[in-house]
């Protein structure tokens, strides 16, 4: 019964239009509805019902579920990535905050929001690393399988998790000491006014943290041709090259919301090794560091 | 790669090794209801960080060295071991004669015991430094001398009681604040479940509903107390327990030989470590301190039982017989040619080149019983598995011939410690199976690449064979003579290189 559910999913997915993904791929959650197109939108709505009624069968939420926190499934490219993705945040957030480097919980008493979140592989570290952690993501069943996974561990089951957008968290006028959007800005339809939302919850002297993917010929060749139709790590569709920012761009528009950003790097993958480091490398996958200016 | 483990026989919801499966919602309330007709049990199970089964020489240096880093020295430990001597300070006396069980330690090692700050503690019992080793074999054709000075060094290792060693590293643990629990007792069986979710949203935190759905190891021990972990460590040695319930395979052989072991002493000093290859297997005499010597003695089987049950004056005869003319001739520079050959492979002067071939000192006394046990070589084909790791003589285990076996544990000890560290750092899940496959892809190689050169060397001494002989012969002159081969054959064996040649 799960499986077939499994694959009634499949073949509904292909038919759609890119980024109204399936919520099974972490990297096609869009944190926000993309307000231009109409169509895309409609769909939504029976989609999403489909994905209620499989939740709440329990055999059946357990097998996406848990595809997404193994680390050995169809997620495995993410969960390589992490430690990298992680040990840039350590690095520039306890320097932006000067906190010591060399404490477990360096993060004690900070406010973290971690914008599109899916599954929480990136909010459980940083609840480890003693953050009081904030999770939002568009789509409700990652925000469920969130919550159950973060609820099997004391430290970090005191995340909180919302299925809400950057923009309604700005309106209820919320502040966060960090906010750390990896890999959402390529799937949002307006990327300048996603960047004005993540600066407006950014508090006074806090840090903005945005990754996405380089557009460049390199990136078209990796995260495209290679990640999507040849590795096929990622299901075809998930990325729109166009909608790729160059680190010039997104500078541009972090600046203009009023982001000032002081660090950037780059993640490079060693096919030999298997593994992801950080690198001065931006032409692929880079990452941002900026401070809010007042 | 998640496996249900075998558990205790009254225990019958699990079964030993069947393909994962997700946990259905039946096993969920079964496991609930067998909890709860033991209340109190629960409440005196205790929850640690990582449970170090195994409390010998690797497995404390695990915990040392955990307590000298600043992200692991807050974490708690638990240190299973039955042997009663982790409960007692003090429990050498200088007057006591050495103990027949010790071991070489690289200068990589003493390094390493530097850092985590056990030395201090070896330093104030016996102990003893060797710059000079000399390696020969029966055929008298050549020999091969080795001098800390070639590699610019300053001694090629020391050669410390295993008791020292113990002692030495259990009172430095005793002496940090790392939060740590010895239990006197025996492993007697684990559990580790695959990961689940909780199908409740508020799900209760206790520890018996985090072992249900995987995320902490659950340890019975033998005088009945339990307790969970996050991470397991097997560091109890080459019969180990954590390996066999955990399911890992070895590979590996028994070699056809016994080790016989002993103290013996001289009337000099004796600051040079002796190995001479016999047709049944290499002698080693290692310089203890205070005038005596560990003697090992690998032999086939049937001669051990007959070495160990002659009279104390014939086995004296006997080995000094072996390191001076029995077996075969003396070995002379002039049977393969000078010096003078090899000189233009040189590349510098070596040394311990012209240094003429020695007879070790005269055995007088000896100074213990003497200690038989079989050699073999045992490799854990992995090393590490979801919540569990092995470490030391658990994951593999080597011929003695380069007193290279317990450096290889304190390698693995120190690097597990760091991958731990480097988990901490980014906020990881200690007993996450990705993280604990760093630490083996790191030592696996280095570990094998090791056992495969002893591997090599202990059969190429076991067959005698005139060309290999003479073969041999040319190996020993060669290492002899090219000094940078010898530079690089010391630079590996004091644990500084991972492979050898290539550095």
């Amino acid at each position: 019964m799960a499986s077939s559910m499994f694959l009634a999913q499949r073949r509904w997915f292909l038919s759609l239009p890119r980024n109204l993904s399936n919520a099974r791929f972490f990297s096609a959650l869009p944190s926000e509805h993309p307000v231009s197109v109409s169509g895309p939108q409609n769909n939504v709505g029976p989609e999403s019902n489909k994905f209620e009624k499989a939740s709440s069968a329990p055999s059946s939420l357990k097998e996406p579920e848990l595809a997404k926190w193994d680390s050995e499934g169809p997620f495995k490219p993410l969960h390589k990535m992490n430690p990298t993705r992680l040990a840039f945040l350590r690095s520039t957030l306890c320097r932006h905050f000067r906190k010591d480097p060399l404490s477990a919980r360096p993060f004690e008493g900070l406010r973290f929001i971690d914008v599109g979140c899916g599954g929480g592989i990136l909010s459980e570290p940083l609840a480890r690393m003693g953050a009081t952690v904030t999770g939002i993501d568009a789509i409700e069943k990652n925000i469920k399988i969130a919550r159950l996974h973060a609820n099997l561990d004391p430290t970090t089951s005191t995340i909180e998790y919302c299925c809400t957008t950057a923009e309604k968290l700005v309106e209820e006028q919320r502040k966060f000491d960090a906010v750390i959007a990896l890999e959402v800005i390529e799937h949002v339809a307006d990327a300048a006014e996603f960047c004005k939302s993540l600066s407006a919850l950014t508090a006074h002297e806090g840090a903005t943290v945005v990754s996405t993917i380089n557009r460049s010929m390199r990136s078209y060749a990796t995260a495209i041709v290679a990640a999507e139709y040849l590795l096929q790590w990622l299901p075809k569709g998930t990325h729109q090259w166009s909608s790729f920012l160059t680190p010039e761009e997104l500078t541009m528009i972090l600046k203009r919301a009023g982001v000032d950003v002081k660090e950037m790097a780059g993640f490079v993958y060693n096919p030999l090794t298997g593994r992801w480091s950080l690198s001065d490398d931006i032409s692929v996958n880079f990452i941002a560091y900026g401070t809010k200016e007042k | 790669m998640n496996r249900i483990f075998a558990t205790k026989a009254g225990s019958n919801v699990y079964r030993l090794r069947i393909p994962w499966r997700p946990l259905s919602n039946d096993a969920a309330p079964l496991l609930s209801s067998q909890n709860a007709g033991n209340p109190e049990k629960e409440s005196e199970a205790k929850q640690y960080d990582i449970a170090i089964v195994g409390g010998g020489m690797v497995g404390l240096a695990l915990a040392c060295s955990l307590a000298s880093r600043p992200l692991t020295r807050h974490l708690n430990v638990a240190i299973i071991d039955s042997n009663p001597a982790l409960g007692r300070k003090h429990f050498i006396k200088k007057e006591d004669l050495p103990d027949p069980r010790v071991s070489t330690i690289t200068p990589a090692t003493i390094s390493f015991f530097k850092d985590i700050g056990a030395w201090q503690f070896v330093e104030q019992h016996r102990h003893a430094y060797f710059d000079k080793m000399q390696v020969w074999d029966y055929t008298g054709l050549s020999y091969a001398k080795y001098n800390a000075r070639d590699a610019d060094k300053e001694v090629l290792g020391c050669v410390v009681e295993n008791k020292v060693l113990l002692s030495s590293l259990l009172s430095r643990v005793q002496e940090t604040d790392l939060p740590k629990k010895i239990y006197p007792s025996r492993l007697n069986s684990m559990s580790i479940l695959p990961n689940s979710s909780s199908s409740e949203v508020d799900s209760t935190l206790s520890m018996t509903a985090l072992f249900t759905h995987g995320r902490l190891a659950k340890l019975e021990l033998e005088d009945g107390n339990s307790l969970y972990a996050k991470l397991v460590v097997g560091a109890d040695g080459g019969k180990s327990r954590v390996r066999e319930l955990a399911g890992f395979r070895t590979t590996g052989w028994n070699y056809s030989q016994n080790a016989i072991i002993c103290t013996v002493e001289h009337d000099v000093e004796n600051h040079c470590a002796w190995q001479r290859f016999l047709p049944s297997g290499p002698l080693a005499l290692l310089p203890i301190g205070d005038k005596f010597s560990n003697i090992v003695w690998t032999m086939s089987p049937k001669e051990s039982s007959e070495f160990k049950s002659i009279t104390e004056d014939n086995f004296l005869k006997a080995v000094n017989r072996a390191l001076d003319y029995g077996y075969g001739p003396h070995p002379t520079p002039s049977i393969l040619g000078s010096s003078d050959l090899f000189s233009w492979l040189k590349g510098g002067i070596s040394k311990s080149a012209n240094d003429c071939f020695e007879i070790p000192p005269k055995v007088i006394k000896l100074a213990s019983e003497r200690m038989a046990f079989p050699l073999s070589l045992r490799h854990a084909n992995d090393y590490a598995s979801k919540r569990v790791a092995l470490i030391g003589d658990a994951a593999h285990t080597v011929h003695p011939l380069a007193g290279q076996g317990v450096n290889l544990g304190f390698g693995d000890a120190s690097t597990l410690s760091s991958v731990i560290s480097e988990g901490i750092a980014v906020g990881a899940d200690i007993g996450e199976v990705s993280l604990l496959k760093k630490y083996e892809a790191d030592r696996k190689p280095a570990n094998v690449m090791m056992m495969a050169v002893l591997d090599g060397f202990q059969k190429a001494y076991s067959v005698d064979f005139g060309p290999l002989n003479i073969l041999r012969a040319a190996a020993f002159h060669g290492a002899h003579h090219i000094s940078p081969l010898k530079k690089s054959i010391i630079s590996y064996a004091s644990g500084e290189t991972r492979l050898p040649l290539f550095a």
